[in-house]
Formats: structure tokens, C-alpha cells, sequence
């Protein structure tokens, strides 16, 4: 057992860290946010030469040789940050996707332009009826001559205004809910066919409705096996959600020290905050919290390549955690930092906002803890036999 | 003891259901209170009750009130929660009204209660200072007696509303050298357009503006807007604050916001059903409407008792505690419903007019800024906190 991180990792996180110290304080954030794109691209090609967008990805794939773990790494740096630039679309999702199941054709030509960061990916899954349910889909791909042609509505997708190039979870066959009949597909976003309603985000990005009619794509752009790509969607899921968790442990740990460092300044009744026990008892359990979402993190992080039941369990679990740590975190933030936590013009706000919709991203609470009792379930059942 | 309305109540209920019904402004149903609205719409219904002389039930007849009984006034605040109305403000209405009437002076009631009343004149509270919020008390904010004025000087902050404001009441403190800080301080009413006063906007995370700096440079006010007496101020807050809590419990609009999260779970679907049918969110709405019903009998004992004569006492802190914990808790089941749909930012909505793709459904564009802002309630009005020192300090004597 061993919990430290390698050289490399560290250089990676100092490295990354430093960078966005210099150019990614909160200010800056805010005027990205609130401007006309909503992001930056040339800070995205920074990262591209940082080594990020290639750090979790084999030798052999054009990348540095990484894992998940460095992905983990990225993703709390980025936490802390509050960055929005689409890593976990791109790198994780995307990436994922062509990592685990792309051809050689494919990985050539979209790993090579996601690592060198010309290529942006949004992941088009969610639907307007489907909630967090990865098999719940009613958007179509009919076979037509040599390819398929996409017809349906993907729902708040995250980045999407940004992204060069969509990953599309579509039906090839089957009912609304089945589970067999799923396959994969790379569109650009630019294809016929294609409309979308970008807008911002609550918690600081941007996001668009899809629309797909009488989108024709080519047989090649399918990633994995037609109407069997269910589990391949489940593992990449899994993988952005540990990704999604890391980025909440880093904005856990900042939310909370924040708190503690604003509780040291505010003064009232001639005395700080801080001194206050109730106060310092929440902080000491927002402390816990945070420490306890990197323990999480970790593990889920780690279990990303054991067999499919216990990836399952070690990623529900973790955002179960993590989302409710995360709930009382930016709650607790906001309170004991009274009026001033209410405001937009502290970061403590956006840290709070951000915390509150990761719960619902691959996911909440809710979901996780009935994917991970089943799950628990089914090993009690097969103990017993 | 019993829970049966009267035949009288039965009847008083169908008498005020008819009239929002029927004079309810049509453009401002279904819209809710929103910081957002015009001036003129979160007054229309307020100036509509002011004529009909429903505006300030729970005033002294002699100024305008209705004498309405608990039970009458109960009934009241459910018939508007059901429609949704937009009541009056409680700066004017709930705050400083009754002050004025407990301790102003004949010419000031004679001034100022019926704007009040009538939704003419809007008013914002002037407490909190930067430096000043839960240690009110330690409020830095002068005012110097000059001849027949007094001059004010400092920062007020978060001032509800005060963009719209016509009226405002302060804390200032008269009394440099008192020997409690609580003992320097004067209650001041002051026009807010007087060469001196600024307001600046302060955005809040939900993106609307609500609240406001305050700033108070030479401000000069006749002597005539003081209320009661100089360095009295205190009292006269502390008797406010506790009516400004018995508002707070919220009950009838939070018995219709679970109403709202039940019809947007039976919309919203999980697993392919709808929402409603998922025994985990059933139990949630369960226990939130179990909170709610403890809270409702607790206000309503708390009600009764006021009606004996018992003033509002200390226990309104658990109305204050109990009522925001549940608004909160639905805002935030509210945004769990909506899923997906609650990371749009409808305030940034481009406005291209079209509605030919739609952003998800209606009731979903408020979820997530209604809970940013919701958190609010545990800090205001005397956070959450400061409630539970005075339960601590005034009930169990610790
Ligand atoms: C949306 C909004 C609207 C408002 N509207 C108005 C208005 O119209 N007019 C007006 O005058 N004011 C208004 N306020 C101000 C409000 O009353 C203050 O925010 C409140 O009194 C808390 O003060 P503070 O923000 O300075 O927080 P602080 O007093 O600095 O408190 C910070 C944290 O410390 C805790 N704390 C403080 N003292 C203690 C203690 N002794 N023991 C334990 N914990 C403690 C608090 O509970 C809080 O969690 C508004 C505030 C908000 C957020």
C-alpha cells in the first residue's frame, strides 16, 4: 500500500498549481465567466503544453504514460481553482472513450488532437426525461447505407458551445430504457444537422441543448460494438466521476479554509468568530468532510480498473460522500460567513455553487446510494448461495 | 382544545378566497415574489389591499387593522400563499409601522402610517453596518444633533431593497461616550432622497440584486424624525426584531412550496416513473411536511398565546430557526427534482425571443437560484445562530 504520489505527479501538481496561481485567481475567473465565450482557449493550449490533456494517457496512445491518478490530481488542482475549461468532456470522456474502445484510425486522429489541445469534446448523454439513467435514451441512430443518422435532444450539455467535436450515446435498436441497443458515436459539432441553445451555467460555465435531426454520420465514427456499448459508457462514466469528485475535494478543502481564515478576521462581540464554539465545532466537521472526500476520492480513484462491480461501488460510494460533504461544506461556508457569503463578490459563493451542482452531475446522492445498495445486494445474494 | 374552524371562519375563509380571486392583478399570477419585479408590481397588490383595508391585519384597529383573530389571519396568509400573491413588504408593514405607532409621536403617525398602509411609500431597514451585524450593538453610524437637524454619518449595508426605497428607518448612534454601547443609539427615519444618501447595489450569488450598501454622508434630517426618545433606539429595535420574527416562520408559503415540489415530482421522472412514486423522495417530502406540521402548531400555540396578551417572547426563535431550516430544505428537494435542469442560468438566457428550443422546463429556471438564495434566511433577521444563544440565554437560562 502506498499513498504518495510519484515524481512526476508532483511535478504535475506544483507545475499546474503554479500556473493557476498566476493566471487563474478568482478575478480573473469571474471576467472569464462573465464574458462573451465563457472561457479561455489559449489557456486550455497552456495546458495542452503543461502536458495536462496528455498526462493520463498511455506511451503508446501519444500521451505521458499517466492514469486516472493523475487525471485526479488535475481535477482537485482545478477544484481549487474553480477552473471551467472542459477537461472532464474532453480528456476524461472523450479520451476515455477512444482510450478504452477507440480503433487505431480513431485514436490517430482524435487522442493525438485532444492531447495537443485542438480538439474540445462535450459528452452529449444526459436527455430531458432520462434523469441520471446512462441507458434511458430516446435519441436515435438509424442505419442508413454505409453509416447512421442521429435524430433526438441531449439535454444541458457541458462545454458544448466550446467543443470542436460531441461524444453521442444514441439508441441503434431496442426500447427507451433497455439496456442493449446503446452504441457510441463521434459527431463534429459543426455536422448538418445539428442545432444548439448555449447558455451559462448557474455555477459559472456554459452548457447547450443539442438537437440532432437527420444527422448523418459515417460507420467509422461509432466507438466500441453497435447496440453493446452500455458498459464501455458505464466505465467512462465511472472514470468522470471520479474526475468529478476530485474537483470537489479541492474545492472542499479551499471553501473550508477560507471559512477558517474568514472566521480568524471577522470580529463581532469584540472577538473573533472563530471563538465562537458552535462555529469552530461546524469547521472542525467541514474539516472532516474535506479530509474524508480525498480519502474517497482516492479509493474510488484506485478501484477504477478492478471488475465492473467493484469500480461501482467505490465510485457510488465516493460521490455519495462527496456529495453530501459537499452540501454541508459550501452550506457551512456560506452561514459562517454570514451577509458576506451571500454575496458574488466573494469567491466563498461561487465555491458553495459549485459544490451544490456537482451533486448533480453523473449522478446525486440519491442515485449513487441506490446504484451502490443494489450493488451491495447482489454480493449478499451471491455470498448466501 | 379543538381544530374545527367555526362556521364564521368558514365563511370569512370563502369571503377572502373571492376577493384575491377576483381582484388578484391577472399579469401578476403565477409569478410568485420576485426581487426582479417592477416597483409597481410589488405593490400593486399591497396599494389593491390598502383600499379594500386588508393591508396591515395585524395593527391596532385605530390605525387601519382588521382585528382579525390568529385563526382569521391564519386563514388569510394560506389564501394568499394559494394564489401565490405578492403581500406587502415587511419593511414598511411589519417593521417599522408598528414602531411608529408603539412610539412615535401623533404627527409622525399622522405622516407616515398611512403610506404605509396604503402601499405608497416604500421603506427599507437601515440596521447592519459592515462592521455591525450580529454584535448590532457595536453600530458605528452617527448622528450629531445641529440646531433643528440631525446630521448622519456612516455605512449602512445590506438594506433590503433600498433602490426602490422612498423611506428609510436607521440605527445611529446619538451617544458616543453611553456607558453599554446598547444605550447611545436613536432610531431615525430618514427620506432617502436627502442629499447625502447613496445607494450601490451589491450583487448576490443567486445573480439578482436585492440588497444593498448604504452610504450616509452629511446626511441632514429634521429632529422631527426621530422616534420616541434620543438614545431610546434600542428598545425600540429589540420590540421590532421580535415582531419581524413572528413573520418569519413562513408557514402557509412553504405548505404551498411543498404543494409545487409535488407536482414537479410527478412530472420529473426516475427510473422511467415519475418522481412522486420513488419511496426515497416520497419519505423526503414526508418528513419535510411532518417538519412543517411541527412548526405550524408551534406558531399557532405561539399565536394563541399572543392573542391572550403574551408578547411575542424569545420563543418566536424557534419560528425563526424551524420556519428558514424548512424553506431551505425545499429549495433544496426542489433543485434535486429538477435534475439536469437546474445548472441553466436563466438570468443568462440569451434573449433571442424564441421559444422554438425551450431550456428545460419552466418550474426548473428558479430551482438552483432560489436555493442560493435561500440560504440567506438562516443569516438574516438574526442568524440562526444568534436564535439559538437566545433560546440558550432567555429560556434555559444558561
Ligand atoms: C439577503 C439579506 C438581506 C438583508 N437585509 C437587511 C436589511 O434590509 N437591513 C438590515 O439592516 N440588515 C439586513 N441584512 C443583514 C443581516 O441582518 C446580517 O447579515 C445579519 O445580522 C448577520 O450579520 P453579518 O452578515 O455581519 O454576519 P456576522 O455577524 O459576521 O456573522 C457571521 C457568522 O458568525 C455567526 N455568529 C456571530 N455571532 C455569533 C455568536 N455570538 N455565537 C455564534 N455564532 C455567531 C453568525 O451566525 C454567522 O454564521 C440582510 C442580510 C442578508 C443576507
Amino acid at each position: 500500500m502506498d499513498f504518495n504520489f510519484s515524481e512526476e505527479q508532483t511535478m504535475i501538481r506544483d507545475s499546474l498549481a503554479r500556473l493557476l496561481r498566476d493566471q487563474y485567481d478568482f478575478e480573473t475567473r469571474r471576467k472569464v465567466a462573465e464574458s462573451d465565450t465563457g472561457w479561455r482557449p489559449e489557456m486550455w493550449q497552456q495546458f495542452a503544453e503543461l502536458g495536462l490533456l496528455g498526462a493520463a494517457f498511455s506511451e503508446d496512445d501519444g500521451g505521458l504514460g499517466g492514469n486516472a491518478i493523475d487525471s485526479m490530481i488535475i481535477m482537485e488542482e482545478f477544484g481549487k481553482a474553480l477552473v471551467v475549461e472542459p477537461y472532464v468532456p474532453t480528456v476524461v470522456c472523450a479520451g476515455g472513450f477512444l482510450k478504452h474502445a477507440g480503433t487505431a484510425a480513431q485514436k490517430e486522429e482524435h487522442l493525438t488532437a485532444i492531447i495537443g489541445g485542438e480538439s474540445v469534446f462535450a459528452f452529449a448523454y444526459a436527455e430531458p426525461r432520462g434523469r441520471y439513467d446512462l441507458h434511458d435514451l430516446e435519441t436515435t441512430a438509424r442505419k442508413d447505407g454505409g453509416g447512421y443518422v442521429l435524430n433526438g435532444h441531449k439535454a444541458v450539455v457541458i462545454g458544448a458551445p466550446w467543443a470542436s467535436h460531441l461524444i453521442v450515446t444514441a439508441r441503434t435498436s431496442g426500447e427507451r430504457r433497455d439496456r442493449d441497443g446503446i452504441s457510441v458515436f463521434i459527431v463534429e459539432k459543426g455536422a448538418d444537422g445539428i442545432t444548439t441553445r448555449d447558455y451559462p451555467t448557474v455555477d459559472g460555465r456554459r452548457a447547450s441543448e443539442v438537437y440532432f435531426e437527420n444527422v448523418s454520420v459515417p460507420a467509422d465514427a461509432m466507438i466500441g460494438e453497435e447496440g453493446k456499448a452500455l458498459p464501455l459508457i458505464e466505465r467512462v462514466v465511472d472514470e468522470a466521476t471520479a474526475a468529478v469528485c476530485a474537483e470537489a475535494t479541492g474545492a472542499m478543502g479551499v471553501a473550508q479554509t477560507m471559512t477558517v481564515e474568514y472566521s480568524r478576521q471577522r470580529k463581532q462581540f469584540g472577538v473573533a468568530i472563530g471563538k465562537f464554539q458552535v462555529l469552530q465545532h461546524r469547521m472542525v466537521d467541514m474539516f472532516m468532510e474535506h479530509e474524508q472526500s480525498i480519502s474517497m476520492t482516492y479509493m474510488a480513484t484506485l478501484k477504477l480498473d478492478e471488475d465492473d462491480v467493484a469500480r461501482k461501488k467505490a465510485v457510488s460510494g465516493a460521490k455519495v460522500r462527496i456529495g453530501q460533504g459537499g452540501r454541508f461544506v459550501g452550506q457551512e461556508a456560506v452561514q459562517i460567513h454570514g451577509g458576506m457569503g451571500m454575496t458574488d463578490e466573494l469567491a466563498i459563493g461561487h465555491y458553495f455553487k459549485r459544490l451544490t451542482m456537482i451533486d448533480s452531475e453523473f449522478g446525486n446522492v440519491d442515485y449513487h446510494m441506490r446504484r451502490y445498495t443494489a450493488l451491495s445486494g447482489e454480493g449478499q445474494k451471491v455470498a448466501a448461495e | 382544545m379543538n381544530l374545527e374552524f367555526t362556521p364564521e371562519e368558514v365563511e370569512f375563509r370563502k369571503e377572502v378566497r373571492a376577493f384575491i380571486e377576483e381582484n388578484y392583478p391577472k399579469h401578476l399570477r403565477g409569478v410568485g415574489a420576485r426581487e426582479d419585479l417592477s416597483r409597481d408590481d410589488m405593490l400593486a397588490w399591497h396599494q389593491i389591499l390598502g383600499e379594500k383595508g386588508w393591508s396591515v391585519p395585524s395593527w391596532p384597529e385605530e390605525y387601519g387593522g382588521t382585528g382579525w383573530t390568529p385563526t382569521q389571519k391564519y386563514i388569510w396568509s394560506e389564501e394568499n400563499a394559494r394564489m401565490d400573491t405578492i403581500m406587502p413588504l415587511p419593511f414598511g408593514v411589519s417593521m417599522v409601522g408598528p414602531v411608529i405607532y408603539t412610539f412615535g409621536s401623533e404627527e409622525m403617525k399622522a405622516k407616515h402610517l398611512p403610506g404605509i398602509r396604503e402601499g405608497k411609500v416604500w421603506w427599507c431597514q437601515g440596521y447592519s453596518e459592515p462592521g455591525a451585524g450580529s454584535d448590532l450593538a457595536s453600530l458605528k453610524t452617527t448622528a450629531v444633533r445641529d440646531g433643528d437637524h440631525y446630521v448622519i454619518n456612516g455605512q449602512k449595508t445590506w438594506t433590503t431593497l433600498a433602490q426602490h426605497a422612498d423611506w428609510g428607518f436607521f440605527l445611529c448612534r446619538t451617544d458616543p461616550n453611553a456607558s453599554k454601547p446598547q444605550e447611545g443609539i436613536s432610531f431615525i427615519l430618514a427620506d432617502m432622497n436627502t442629499p447625502g444618501i447613496e445607494v450601490k447595489p451589491i450583487k448576490t450569488i443567486d445573480g439578482g440584486h436585492e440588497v444593498n450598501e448604504t452610504w450616509l454622508t452629511d446626511v441632514r434630517v429634521p429632529v422631527e424624525n426621530l422616534v420616541g426618545e434620543e438614545n431610546k433606539g434600542w428598545t425600540y429595535a429589540k420590540f421590532l426584531l421580535a415582531h419581524e420574527r413572528s413573520g418569519i416562520a413562513g408557514v402557509a408559503r412553504s405548505k404551498r412550496g411543498v404543494e409545487r415540489l409535488r407536482e414537479i415530482a410527478s412530472t420529473e421522472l426516475l427510473e422511467g416513473r415519475p418522481l412522486i412514486q420513488d419511496d426515497e423522495f416520497l419519505r423526503k417530502i414526508g418528513q419535510l411536511e411532518i417538519d412543517l406540521t411541527a412548526l405550524e402548531f408551534t406558531e399557532l400555540r405561539t399565536l394563541a398565546g399572543e392573542a391572550q396578551g403574551k408578547g411575542p417572547g424569545p420563543e418566536s426563535s424557534i419560528l425563526k430557526v424551524k420556519g428558514t431550516e424548512i424553506q431551505q430544505r425545499l429549495t433544496e428537494l426542489t433543485l434535486e427534482a429538477v435534475g439536469h435542469y437546474g445548472h441553466p442560468y436563466f438570468r443568462g438566457f440569451p434573449e433571442d425571443g424564441s421559444n422554438e428550443f425551450p431550456i428545460g422546463p419552466e418550474y426548473a429556471h428558479q430551482a438552483a437560484p432560489n436555493y442560493f438564495n435561500m440560504r440567506k434566511t438562516s443569516i438574516y433577521g438574526g442568524s440562526n445562530e444568534i436564535q439559538r444563544n437566545i433560546i440558550t440565554k432567555m429560556i434555559l437560562g444558561l
